[in-house]
């Protein structure tokens, strides 16, 4: 009975040991979206000036599109930026919401970096950003034909990920029914 | 050229460190005196090598040269000098190669003031201290070099992250590494006790030290992190439950019960497979520290290098130390038989308890710390757990422990009655129940849990102070207070440092007051007792910072300060920083922070906050590293390891 009591210790150490192990193989920087295979929540957003129109949650039907959430101010998305360039060239459906940032700044940095978007939706207070629950910029969402958010990409897009990731998975949701 | 002495030096280190941890293990199973001494003279050998390689590392990062990748993502030219060698171990591999040299060092001395041991258990101690080294020589070398070279060098490097530029930054992380790797030492005598199979006076005499000056380092480390959190991170909090902080508080909770078990085990032989167990497990929690702040496990602000294939090999360090340490104490330890009995109510019965709730609250810590982890692993959930878990989890049982410290020093070895501990013990309840009764009435019902607080807080100074007073009452005081040991000094300081700290606690969670506004320059607003007027607004230029500079004037009663607080701007890692404005007093601080300039007007965002005995916080963990330095030097320390050589093996031989 004692000589158990002495092997308590180790026996735990063991059972937690597991749980690290486990906890290892994920990635630590994965944060699932909460609306993974929902739909996307109800928005409609105005353009970034009068004369150009915004686009809402009933733009995402009839085939997958990408979602992108950046700002003029954020330091990450320049970087990003020739590769939506790149991706809207393969004639990717990628849309953009301005996160948190005036129509005026976003606009100039469009104008200096191009501008790689079917359309812009400007979310000056982060309303629609906290409905999708944008944690940060950038972020992109990949919805899917029947406007069901399908993958949430956290921070810049590599080229590495739209190779690996991004691509193959906007083919398969093209060829879903 | 300097960074291939370093790597050489390292590579050096890595061979004499294996060396060392077989050579003088096989001396000592053999009785071979030249194979145990060649552990020393490896342990003293591995400590000149990782010097030299500590000392190319920290030149390389002061001259800056840029064809090191290490030097050249966290040193710029612009930086000062102070934070060029800081920034030697602001990042995971310099960072790492400090926890090896610091091992290293403590080897070394181990080796070289060690003759007093037995020879066999020095042996093996050191043979378990090359272990350790050789597996963290290892991870250095084959997953984070300090010395792997960039091709082409930049010309300029990545700046120092700017928060830990900071005074109270460039010690910090030593403490921490000095508490944790001092653990080190109590881990490998616990091993080496476990493998000879016995556990004497003289064992005890030693490690305490060790423990003891680890622990101090710990207190010290932990309590510079947490004033550092409160100054720099712009809204005065102090201890926010973040892992990487239960990183540093596990080991010292762990530390504290084998600081106190260690006592009873020198004094009465008692508590000795339990001992060996708390020396064990605080190595590990610290490792785990280590662990933590390293794997990406848990996502915290603290991790500079999330990197899962570096967990996987200090993960594979801690089930190697741990789980075989762990393994041995299951096997060896129940054949190990404590010498004296103690009765349920004795000093000896009061320290147990007093292990038993700190272990509980390292639980506590421990299950919140890794409770994302666990339901990760379980559900695949992402969740984090904060201060509510905390407080209804945590507080209860460190409120019985600190209940339980002023009964501890009061009760008398071997066998007390619980009537004669009450009386003597009058003094301090009293004042625990003014206490409790002014708080209830000053401050209103409602807040009576921090009522609660300050009456532990003054049960504890008041018993700490009644152990002096019942020590010196009826004998003259001149000559009472010069034969009191150090040793008592240290008891009475460290536990009323905890009553302080807990009464700068109390006081924090209750009754600190804020406003937040947006002042321009002439604009004067009432805080508390306290009168805040902003007079200038500037921008000043930094060594490597652009500042937003607002000139506060605080009046209190009579007295006017003149306080600055600064947004500051580091252009090269476009990022930025706060340094807020206190104005420390001995009742609490006034603490303003600006945040933007409003727009189109001529204001700018203030946050003020009254933080009521702030400071006593840090006091307190002060005054407890004070009482661990008067026990550090106590004569005990100093003549008893030569006295247990005198006679080997002492009263407590054991099977």
């Amino acid at each position: 009975m004692m000589r158990l009591l002495y092997l308590l210790p180790v026996l735990l150490f063991a059972g937690i040991v597991a749980f690290f192990a486990v906890g290892l193989q994920g990635d630590p920087a994965k944060l699932p979206s909460a609306l993974l295979n929902r739909p996307l929540p109800p928005f409609a957003l105005a353009g970034l000036d009068a004369g150009t129109p915004g686009f809402g949650s009933a733009t995402f039907v009839g085939e997958p599109k990408l979602l992108n959430v950046f700002a003029s101010w954020c330091a990450a998305c320049p970087q990003e930026h020739p590769m939506l360039t790149r991706i809207a060239g393969e004639g990717v459906a990628v849309y953009g919401l301005d996160w948190k940032d005036t129509p005026e700044n976003a606009t100039r940095w469009l104008a200096k970096l191009g501008n790689p978007y079917r359309l812009i939706g400007s979310d000056p207070t982060a309303r629609t950003g906290i409905d999708l629950g944008v944690t940060g910029v950038p972020e992109t969402f990949v919805v899917d034909r029947h406007g069901r958010v399908r993958y949430k990409q956290i921070g810049p897009i590599t080229p590495q990920d739209w190779d690996q990731t991004l691509r193959p998975m906007l083919a398969r949701l093209k060829a879903e029914a | 050229m300097t960074a291939e002495i370093g790597h050489f030096a390292l590579i050096l280190a890595l061979v004499l460190a294996l060396l060392q941890s077989s050579v003088p293990m096989i001396g000592a199973a053999r009785g071979d005196a030249a194979l145990m001494a060649f552990g020393r003279a490896a342990a003293t050998l591995q400590a000149l090598f990782v010097i030299a390689a500590f000392a190319a590392l920290a030149f390389a990062f002061v001259r800056c040269d840029f064809s090191i990748a290490a030097v050249a993502s966290n040193t710029h030219t612009s930086q000062p000098l102070i934070y060029r060698f800081a920034g030697t171990w602001g990042n995971h591999e310099g960072s790492m190669l400090l926890w090896v040299l610091i091992l290293a060092v403590f080897g070394g001395a181990i080796a070289l003031f060690g003759d007093n041991l037995r020879t066999s258990l020095q042996a093996r101690v050191l043979g378990v201290q090359g272990m350790i080294g050789a597996a963290f020589l290892a991870f250095l070398l084959f997953t984070s070099n300090p010395f792997a070279r960039l091709d082409p060098a930049p010309i300029n490097g990545a700046e120092l992250n700017p928060l830990l530029q900071d005074p109270g930054l460039v010690i910090h992380p030593p403490l921490l590494y000095l508490g944790y790797v001092g653990f080190s030492v109590a881990f490998a005598f616990a091993v080496a006790a476990l493998i000879e199979g016995r556990v004497d006076a003289a064992w005890a005499r030693w490690v305490r030290p060790w423990v003891l000056a680890a622990w101090i380092c710990l207190t010290c480390g932990i309590a510079l992190g947490s004033f550092w959190a409160y100054y720099t991170l712009g809204w005065g909090g102090w201890w926010f439950w973040d892992p990487v902080e239960n990183a540093s508080l596990m080991p010292w909770l762990m530390g504290t019960a084998l600081l106190h078990s260690a006592l009873v085990v020198e004094r009465r032989g008692a508590l000795v497979s339990w001992t060996l167990l708390l020396g064990i497990l605080t190595f590990s929690l610290s490792l785990i520290g280590t662990f933590l702040v390293r794997s990406g496990i848990l996502t915290s602000v603290h991790a500079f290098a999330v990197d899962p294939k570096r967990g996987v090999f200090i993960l594979a360090i801690i089930v190697g130390a741990t789980g075989l340490s762990l393994a041995l104490f299951a096997w060896r330890a129940p054949a190990m038989k404590s010498g004296s009995l103690f009765s349920s109510v004795s000093r000896e019965a009061g320290l147990t308890l007093n292990n038993l709730f700190l272990m509980a609250a390292t639980a506590v810590v421990f299950l919140g710390t890794f409770y994302p982890v666990i339901i990760d692993s379980l559900h695949g959930d992402k969740i984090s757990v904060g201060a509510p878990y905390y407080n209804l989890t945590f507080t209860p049982i460190v409120a019985v422990l600190l209940t339980l410290v002023a009964f501890g020093p009061m009760l008398t070895w071997k066998r007390d009655s619980l009537r004669g501990v009450g009386a003597r013990l009058r003094i301090p309840l009293l004042c625990a129940v003014v206490a409790l009764g002014v708080a209830m009435l000053v401050f209103g019902v409602d807040k009576s849990l921090a009522a609660l607080g300050m009456a532990l807080a003054a049960w504890l100074m008041t018993g700490a102070v009644a152990v002096l007073a019942r020590r010196w009452r009826g004998t003259d005081f001149a000559r009472a207070v010069r034969t009191t040991p150090l040793a008592t000094y240290g008891l009475v300081l460290a536990h009323a440092g905890l009553g302080v700290t807990v009464a700068g606690v109390s006081a924090m969670t209750a009754w600190q007051t804020s406003k937040i506004l947006v002042m321009a320059p002439g604009q004067t607003v009432a805080l508390d007792s306290a009168t805040v007027r902003l007079e200038t607004v500037r921008q000043v230029t930094g060594p490597n910072y652009l500042a937003t500079q607002a000139s506060f004037d605080i009046r209190r009663g009579d007295t006017s300060r003149h306080l600055t607080s600064e947004r500051r701007f580091y252009p090269v890692s476009r990022s930025q920083t706060t340094q807020a404005g206190i104005d420390a007093g001995l009742w609490g601080n006034v603490y303003l922070a600006i945040g933007e300039a409003d727009k189109g007007g001529t204001g700018i965002v203030v946050r003020m906050y009254h933080h009521p005995l702030v400071g006593w916080i840090w006091a307190g963990a002060l005054l407890m590293a004070l009482g661990g330095c008067a026990s550090l030097s106590d004569r005990r320390f100093r003549v008893g390891a030569a006295r247990a050589a005198a006679v080997p093996a002492g009263r407590l031989a054991l099977a």
